[in-house]
Protein backbone atom coordinates (compact mmCIF):
# COMPACT_ATOMS: atom_id res chain seq x y z
CA UNK A 1 0.00 0.00 0.00
CA UNK A 2 1.64 3.26 -1.27
CA UNK A 3 -1.22 5.53 0.16
CA UNK A 4 -0.08 4.47 3.87
CA UNK A 5 3.35 6.73 3.06
CA UNK A 6 0.74 9.85 1.83
CA UNK A 7 -1.00 9.53 5.26
CA UNK A 8 2.25 9.30 7.04
CA UNK A 9 3.18 12.38 5.40
CA UNK A 10 0.04 14.48 5.96
CA UNK A 11 -0.16 13.40 9.86
CA UNK A 12 3.32 14.60 10.00
CA UNK A 13 2.15 17.67 8.53
CA UNK A 14 -0.89 18.09 10.74
CA UNK A 15 1.59 17.96 13.64
CA UNK A 16 4.02 20.23 12.57
CA UNK A 17 1.00 22.61 12.19
CA UNK A 18 0.52 21.68 16.26
CA UNK A 19 3.97 22.08 17.04
CA UNK A 20 3.70 25.95 15.55
CA UNK A 21 0.64 26.46 18.14
CA UNK A 22 2.84 25.07 20.96
CA UNK A 23 5.62 27.02 19.89
CA UNK A 24 3.75 30.53 19.02
CA UNK A 25 0.93 30.30 21.07
CA UNK A 26 0.52 33.84 23.13
CA UNK A 27 -1.18 32.13 26.38
CA UNK A 28 -0.49 28.86 28.31
CA UNK A 29 -4.13 27.65 27.46
CA UNK A 30 -3.47 27.55 23.61
CA UNK A 31 -0.23 25.22 24.34
CA UNK A 32 -2.14 22.64 26.24
CA UNK A 33 -4.67 22.52 23.57
CA UNK A 34 -1.62 22.15 21.04
CA UNK A 35 -0.69 19.18 23.19
CA UNK A 36 -3.92 17.77 23.62
CA UNK A 37 -4.22 17.40 19.78
CA UNK A 38 -0.91 15.91 19.45
CA UNK A 39 -1.79 13.16 21.85
CA UNK A 40 -5.06 12.60 19.71
CA UNK A 41 -3.03 12.68 16.48
CA UNK A 42 -0.28 10.25 17.97
CA UNK A 43 -2.61 7.34 18.52
CA UNK A 44 -3.57 8.04 14.62
CA UNK A 45 -0.46 7.28 13.87
CA UNK A 46 -0.46 4.52 15.61
CA UNK A 47 -3.33 3.14 13.70
CA UNK A 48 -1.66 3.47 10.88
CA UNK A 49 1.73 1.93 11.73
CA UNK A 50 -0.14 -1.08 12.54
CA UNK A 51 -2.04 -1.32 9.81
CA UNK A 52 1.60 -0.51 8.13
CA UNK A 53 3.32 -3.15 10.10
CA UNK A 54 0.23 -5.59 10.18
CA UNK A 55 0.90 -6.11 13.94
CA UNK A 56 -2.16 -5.58 16.01
CA UNK A 57 0.60 -4.43 19.36
CA UNK A 58 0.49 -1.26 17.87
CA UNK A 59 -3.00 -0.21 18.80
CA UNK A 60 -2.18 -1.20 22.09
CA UNK A 61 0.36 1.22 22.25
CA UNK A 62 -2.37 3.57 21.43
CA UNK A 63 -4.65 2.88 24.01
CA UNK A 64 -2.16 3.60 26.07
CA UNK A 65 -1.51 6.99 24.59
CA UNK A 66 -5.08 8.16 24.62
CA UNK A 67 -5.41 7.20 28.12
CA UNK A 68 -1.73 8.85 29.49
CA UNK A 69 -3.29 11.81 27.31
CA UNK A 70 -6.25 12.15 29.07
CA UNK A 71 -5.10 12.44 32.53
CA UNK A 72 -2.11 14.86 31.44
CA UNK A 73 -4.81 16.95 30.06
CA UNK A 74 -7.43 17.08 32.76
CA UNK A 75 -4.39 17.55 35.14
CA UNK A 76 -3.14 20.37 33.21
CA UNK A 77 -7.02 22.07 33.30
CA UNK A 78 -6.80 21.91 36.90
CA UNK A 79 -3.47 23.32 36.90
CA UNK A 80 -5.01 26.51 34.13
CA UNK A 81 -7.98 27.07 36.32
CA UNK A 82 -6.08 27.66 39.60
CA UNK A 83 -7.31 25.13 42.09
CA UNK A 84 -4.90 23.00 44.51
CA UNK A 85 -5.31 19.20 43.62
CA UNK A 86 -6.25 17.44 46.07
CA UNK A 87 -10.05 18.05 45.07
CA UNK B 1 -12.44 -4.93 -1.04
CA UNK B 2 -11.72 -4.42 2.29
CA UNK B 3 -8.30 -2.63 2.16
CA UNK B 4 -10.04 -0.02 -0.25
CA UNK B 5 -12.64 0.63 2.12
CA UNK B 6 -10.01 0.88 4.77
CA UNK B 7 -7.76 3.06 3.22
CA UNK B 8 -11.11 5.63 1.90
CA UNK B 9 -11.92 5.78 5.78
CA UNK B 10 -8.35 6.63 6.72
CA UNK B 11 -8.17 9.13 4.04
CA UNK B 12 -11.40 11.31 5.23
CA UNK B 13 -9.75 10.43 8.58
CA UNK B 14 -6.43 12.50 7.60
CA UNK B 15 -7.81 15.11 5.69
CA UNK B 16 -10.11 15.67 8.66
CA UNK B 17 -6.88 15.92 10.92
CA UNK B 18 -5.20 18.05 8.88
CA UNK B 19 -8.72 20.63 8.55
CA UNK B 20 -8.37 20.63 12.23
CA UNK B 21 -4.87 21.11 13.08
CA UNK B 22 -4.96 24.27 9.90
CA UNK B 23 -8.16 25.72 12.19
CA UNK B 24 -5.78 25.41 15.25
CA UNK B 25 -3.21 27.41 13.52
CA UNK B 26 -5.34 30.28 11.75
CA UNK B 27 -8.28 30.55 14.43
CA UNK B 28 -8.16 34.26 16.72
CA UNK B 29 -8.47 32.70 20.60
CA UNK B 30 -8.43 30.14 22.49
CA UNK B 31 -11.37 28.67 22.56
CA UNK B 32 -12.27 29.10 18.67
CA UNK B 33 -9.29 26.96 18.29
CA UNK B 34 -10.35 24.37 20.88
CA UNK B 35 -13.65 23.84 19.62
CA UNK B 36 -12.03 23.56 15.59
CA UNK B 37 -9.19 21.54 16.89
CA UNK B 38 -11.29 18.76 18.80
CA UNK B 39 -14.45 18.29 16.75
CA UNK B 40 -12.24 17.87 13.92
CA UNK B 41 -9.10 15.60 15.55
CA UNK B 42 -11.35 13.42 17.34
CA UNK B 43 -13.46 12.45 14.32
CA UNK B 44 -10.28 12.10 12.28
CA UNK B 45 -8.77 9.27 14.62
CA UNK B 46 -11.90 7.66 15.09
CA UNK B 47 -12.14 7.37 11.32
CA UNK B 48 -8.38 6.41 10.68
CA UNK B 49 -8.62 3.80 13.61
CA UNK B 50 -11.90 2.28 12.28
CA UNK B 51 -10.27 2.47 8.74
CA UNK B 52 -7.67 0.22 10.33
CA UNK B 53 -10.01 -1.66 11.88
CA UNK B 54 -11.73 -2.53 8.57
CA UNK B 55 -8.44 -3.12 6.60
CA UNK B 56 -6.86 -5.21 9.44
CA UNK B 57 -9.56 -7.50 10.57
CA UNK B 58 -9.75 -9.86 13.27
CA UNK B 59 -7.91 -8.76 16.72
CA UNK B 60 -7.07 -5.72 15.12
CA UNK B 61 -10.78 -4.64 14.57
CA UNK B 62 -11.22 -5.35 18.52
CA UNK B 63 -8.71 -3.30 19.96
CA UNK B 64 -9.27 -0.46 17.04
CA UNK B 65 -13.23 -0.27 17.98
CA UNK B 66 -11.94 0.14 21.45
CA UNK B 67 -9.59 2.41 21.03
CA UNK B 68 -12.04 5.10 19.48
CA UNK B 69 -14.71 4.75 21.61
CA UNK B 70 -12.69 5.91 24.60
CA UNK B 71 -10.95 8.46 22.32
CA UNK B 72 -14.94 9.06 21.33
CA UNK B 73 -15.55 9.39 25.12
CA UNK B 74 -12.36 11.23 26.65
CA UNK B 75 -11.87 13.67 23.91
CA UNK B 76 -14.74 16.15 24.66
CA UNK B 77 -14.36 15.57 28.46
CA UNK B 78 -10.60 16.84 28.11
CA UNK B 79 -11.90 19.69 25.91
CA UNK B 80 -14.52 20.55 28.06
CA UNK B 81 -12.34 21.08 30.98
CA UNK B 82 -9.56 22.74 29.45
CA UNK B 83 -12.07 25.67 28.21
CA UNK B 84 -13.06 25.55 31.92
CA UNK B 85 -9.89 25.86 33.52
CA UNK B 86 -8.71 28.72 30.79
CA UNK B 87 -12.32 30.90 31.81
CA UNK B 88 -11.54 30.00 35.52
CA UNK B 89 -7.60 31.04 34.69
CA UNK B 90 -8.95 34.33 33.27
CA UNK B 91 -8.18 34.06 29.89
CA UNK B 92 -10.09 36.99 27.94
CA UNK B 93 -12.07 36.53 24.51
CA UNK B 94 -11.46 37.78 20.91
CA UNK B 95 -12.29 41.15 21.02
CA UNK B 96 -14.87 40.66 18.57
CA UNK B 97 -17.20 37.30 19.88
CA UNK B 98 -20.31 38.74 21.14
CA UNK B 99 -21.42 36.65 24.31
CA UNK B 100 -19.98 35.36 26.77
CA UNK B 101 -23.01 32.86 29.06
CA UNK B 102 -20.57 31.51 31.40
CA UNK B 103 -19.44 34.43 32.65
CA UNK B 104 -21.83 35.17 34.97
CA UNK B 105 -21.54 30.98 36.25
CA UNK B 106 -17.70 31.69 36.29
CA UNK B 107 -18.11 34.28 38.93
CA UNK B 108 -20.46 32.28 41.03
CA UNK B 109 -18.09 30.02 40.87
CA UNK B 110 -15.03 31.92 41.59
CA UNK B 111 -17.02 33.28 44.91
CA UNK B 112 -17.91 29.44 46.30
CA UNK B 113 -14.32 29.11 45.69
CA UNK B 114 -13.16 32.04 47.95
CA UNK B 115 -15.55 31.65 50.55
CA UNK B 116 -15.37 27.90 50.28
CA UNK B 117 -11.89 27.00 51.40
CA UNK B 118 -12.13 27.27 55.00
CA UNK B 119 -14.85 24.76 54.92
CA UNK B 120 -13.88 22.22 52.74
CA UNK B 121 -10.25 22.56 54.67
CA UNK B 122 -12.48 22.08 57.75
CA UNK B 123 -14.70 19.15 56.04
CA UNK B 124 -11.31 17.30 54.76
CA UNK B 125 -10.13 17.72 58.82
CA UNK B 126 -13.09 16.50 60.06
CA UNK B 127 -12.99 13.40 57.68
CA UNK B 128 -9.66 12.80 58.15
Amino acid sequence: MTSVSVFFGLLLLAAFLCLYRLWKGPTAPDRTVAIDILGTLVVGFCALYAIHTRKAFYLNVGIAWALLSFVGTIALAKYLEGKPYDE
Amino acid sequence: MSELIGSILIGIGVAFDLLGTIGLVRLPDVYNRLQAATKCVTLGTCLILVGAGVAGGGSMAARSIICAVFILITSPVGAHALARGSHLGGVKLWEKSLVDKYEEDAQQIKRGLQQGEGNSAAARGESS
